[in-house]
């Protein structure tokens, strides 16, 4: 009886602390409401499978505890049953499978009218790359780092010159428009992750991954690493500033007049 | 299926196996230290586990204390902490559930459970247990070494696991990591040929494969498939020594470390997480197939009713072991690697939800109709149920590709693996034990000692876990020596960390109650006969308990029905043995 009734709460419970928990997602500062979307149908079939299993455990604990003269029924097994249980969850499967893969469709697709931009990690920064007005990303290579060129870039590359730079960490995106983040690290594996941008993808040194969004909300929002990269881990913090598109124009212009000041000055030479 | 024509069992061949000579120990060393007896050997096995087991306890109680207390023990810096999260990680997963599972369960119960005198080699089974011993000392060295044990995380992802950044990176801690899981892995091909060689080839007469119980079908399908992936895991701790010893570049490409360009170039820190995963994911089948055989079998005994869809259980073991090699990469959705790979192992990995899906229906649909007992092994093995459905629900997020995107290196998937491959089985290996302890030693644990340490234990451990999830759905990240101020972590959430750690201590401390009754039961504990639990698998059948070496005396038994006949009607009591020719019992066998 106790057991039964232990059960039961763990299920009701369980259902509770979901729904009165003050746990929950940040609010969605991306395009990507369709993930949200695939979790909440994700939390209704996985939830009702659960309490439908837990629920039935206690029944039975309740109604088929051992009394004297109980004896259980014999029966090895029941094809009809398993074939229906097995259908019932292929269906529930497949009602998760389908909408998790047409969204992933979209995450990798990238749309044809986005900014190019650059974040790279390194043991424990963010530093980020926009085109300069050729609208490009210039060659890197992990071998060309030094402390005047931390980035690697490669000073035979033209596309490379007009680059702008971006340290210290913050990373500034205008309103509403798709941006295409290549990644890139020179050391070791980082992950470039903003929870409410609902995005996330390591840093590999090596290869340049991807992802992409469209911020949909102003505001500041950290960058975290989220993935093991030394001592320095939980300190490789940055943040993103979402901005209105004139406040964005303003602010690049300024980076670019100051990559220019940086490229004619003597230590460039 | 149930019943085989007598005829059948009377005109097979003179079994072989009953007159191998045995060797035969002649000192006390020969016999409990260098022992060959694969039940002396489960011990040695067990013991070693756990001993390593309630190291990584303690290793747990100190992350815990650092993330619910954060700045409090100054002691446990970032250095200290990664040493931590990565020594508890790779002790749970490989040096403890592995070793336990396979080289304690799997050393006890198979010769027994299919009516052999022993191991099919068992000088090679002595020598298993040895080297994992070895393993498990060079492991632990690891701690007294300058730098201290790697800090790399469990995964050791290079190139970060041999660069200064990380703890133990160019010091010793990663050598002796690589080197320990490659002497583990040694080990484990001699136990692991062990076990599946001898189930093929030893099983008493009339035992068919489709008449084994369920725990001999798990711990043989989870060796079988161990022997197959552990290869992955040591090619790559060999290449990453390479790297890391002799300066080759297999996981290097051209890097810079602490802002020097180093001579590498050319290699690909992803070709190392796919040999990791290939070995990783099936890892968690080779910990999870052993329990749900146990537990199917603790399920049927303790209802009192045969386990439903027999047949279907054991296909189902196979499909989730076969399928288990073909979705590792969803452990890399986020790694940079081609993002199509996506689809495909999002589908495999769903699929495979199915055969799991099944044996969760088996398992209940066993209680239904059943006449459950309520005793120490079936509240872990119901407990079982309810922490391992809960964990394999979660997994359908992280294996749906998009979905894991969020959700995936947060504390999510801390709180999914945990309950999947750490309560549950675990819980298994409490209900197991509870269950075999009176086999081992003639003495039933403790009663109130085990539900004491059951309902601590299980409602713990939920609590530990199931809010664990939220806070990775919030955006907590794992691996995080401190959480520091975020913007989007609201002050609850370090309550709720705080809570955790709490009731991590106290089910950590009910643990020793358990030590405790393991050691006290086996001098004050209550006379347990031969077969307390009236089950009808052959290990409960010896002539004598503990079962001497040996195990069947002068005469092996003769298998005349599968392992599930309880409750079958019209017989006089509610379970026939394996070993029982008629449905009527037999007067007078002699159950010591």
């Amino acid at each position: 009886m106790a057991v039964a009734l232990i059960l039961v709460l763990i299920a009701v419970g369980s259902v509770a602390f979901h729904l009165v928990s003050p746990w929950w997602w940040t609010p969605i500062a991306s395009n990507w409401g369709y993930i949200d979307s695939t979790i909440i149908i994700t939390f209704w079939i996985t939830g009702a499978v659960f309490v439908a299993v837990v629920l039935f455990m206690a029944y039975c604990v309740y109604r088929f505890r051992h009394q004297p003269g109980r004896q259980a029924h014999y029966e090895p097994e029941s094809k009809r049953l398993e074939m229906w249980l097995t259908i019932v969850t292929g269906v529930g499967v497949a009602a998760m499978l389908a909408p998790g893969l047409f969204v992933w469709r979209q995450f990798i697709t990238v749309p044809e009218d986005a900014t190019d931009i650059e974040i790279l990690g390194q043991q424990w920064q963010w530093s980020f790359r926009l085109p300069g007005p050729d609208g490009q990303l210039g060659i890197t290579d992990a071998r060309l780092v030094s402390p005047d060129n931390p980035l690697g870039l490669s000073r035979e590359d033209p596309k490379a010159q007009d680059d702008i730079i971006i340290e210290g960490g913050e990373m500034r995106l205008p309103i509403g428009k798709p941006v295409k983040a290549l990644l890139r690290s020179v050391d070791v594996i980082h992950n470039f992750y903003v929870p409410e941008m609902r995005a996330k993808m390591d840093l590999v040194p090596g290869q340049v991954s991807y992802i992409w969004f469209t911020p949909t909300r102003t505001g500041t929002f950290e960058i975290l690493c989220a993935e093991l990269c030394g001592v320095g881990h939980s300190h490789m913090r940055g943040t993103v500033v979402v901005q209105e598109q004139s406040d964005y124009q303003a602010w690049l212009q300024d980076q670019q007049a100051r990559g220019f000041a940086r490229l004619t000055s003597p230590a460039a030479q | 299926m149930v019943d085989v024509p007598l005829g059948h069992v009377g005109t097979a061949p003179e079994a072989d196996s009953g007159d191998i000579e045995l060797y035969h120990p002649h000192s006390w060393v020969t016999k409990y230290v260098f022992s060959q007896d694969a039940k002396i050997i489960a011990i040695q096995y067990s013991l070693t586990a756990l001993t390593v087991g309630l190291i990584a306890l303690v290793l747990s109680w100190l992350m815990r204390l650092q993330l619910g207390f954060p700045g409090v023990f100054s002691f446990i810096d970032a250095n200290a902490y990664y040493q931590f999260i990565t020594m508890h990680g790779m002790m749970m997963v490989v040096y403890v559930l592995t070793a336990l599972f396979l080289g304690g369960f799997g050393n006890y119960l198979i010769p027994l459970m299919i009516g052999a005198r022993d191991m099919v080699f068992p000088y090679v089974n002595m020598l298993s247990f040895w080297v994992y011993l070895l393993a498990v000392l060079i492991l632990v060295a690891s701690f007294f070494t300058p730098g201290g044990p790697t800090g790399a995380g469990w995964t050791l992802y290079p190139p970060q696991a041999i660069l200064s950044g990380t703890p133990g990176g160019q010091d010793w801690g990663i050598i002796l990591m690589l080197v320990s899981l490659m002497v583990f892995i040694i080990g484990f091909t001699m136990g692991g040929l062990n076990y599946v060689v001898t189930v093929l080839q030893a099983r008493a007469r009339g035992m068919t494969l489709m008449r084994m119980p369920l725990t001999v079908w798990g711990i043989f399908t989870a060796s079988f498939m161990a022997l197959l992936a552990f290869p992955a895991l040591f090619v790559g701790a060999v290449m990453m020594l390479f790297d890391r010893a002799l300066g080759t570049s297999f996981f290097m490409p051209a890097i810079v470390e602490m802002g020097q360009v180093l001579e590498r170039s050319g290699g690909s820190p992803l070709l190392f997480q796919h040999l990791f995963w290939f070995f990783g994911h099936p890892e968690v089948y080779i910990v999870a197939l052993p329990a749900f055989g146990i537990v199917s079998d603790l399920i049927s005994t303790h209802a009192r009713r045969n386990i439903f869809g027999y047949r279907m259980m054991v296909w189902a073991l196979l499909a989730i072991g076969a399928l288990s090699f073909v979705v590792w990469a969803h452990h890399m959705y986020v790694s940079g690697m081609n993002p199509y790979f996506g689809f495909f192992f999002a589908t495999t990995t769903l699929i495979i939800a199915i055969p799991t899906a099944i044996k969760v229906y088996n398992w209940v649909l066993t209680l239904w109709r059943g006449d459950i007992h309520l005793n120490v092994p079936m509240l872990f093995a119901l407990a079982f149920i309810v922490t391992f459905v809960n964990g394999g629900l979660t997994g359908l997020f992280l294996g749906n590709v998009v979905v894991d995107v969020p959700l995936s290196d947060t504390m999510f998937v801390v709180a999914h693996f945990h309950m999947v491959m750490g309560v549950a089985p675990i819980l298994v290996i409490f209900g197991a034990i509870y269950h075999w302890y009176p086999k081992v030693t003639g003495r039933m644990l403790n009663d109130a000692l085990g539900k004491l340490h059951f309902w601590v234990t299980f409602l713990g451990a939920y609590a530990i876990f199931f809010p664990m999830h939220y806070l990775g759905l919030m955006g907590v990240p794992r691996r995080y020596h401190e959480i520091g101020d975020m913007a989007f972590v609201p002050a609850s959430a370090h309550t709720l960390n705080a809570f955790i750690t709490i009731v991590a201590l106290i089910v950590g401390v009910v643990q020793l109650v358990f030590v405790f009754n393991l050691f006290w039961s086996l001098r004050s504990g209550k006379p347990a006969g031969g077969n307390p639990w009236r089950a009808t698998t052959l290990e409960w059948q010896t002539p004598e308990t503990p079962p001497p070496h040996g195990n069947w005396g002068k005469d092996m038994p003769v298998v005349y029905r599968w392992a599930y006949d309880y409750s079958v009607p019209g017989a006089a009591d509610d379970f026939l043995p394996q070993n029982q020719p008629s449905a009527q019992p037999v007067q007078g066998t002699a159950h010591g």
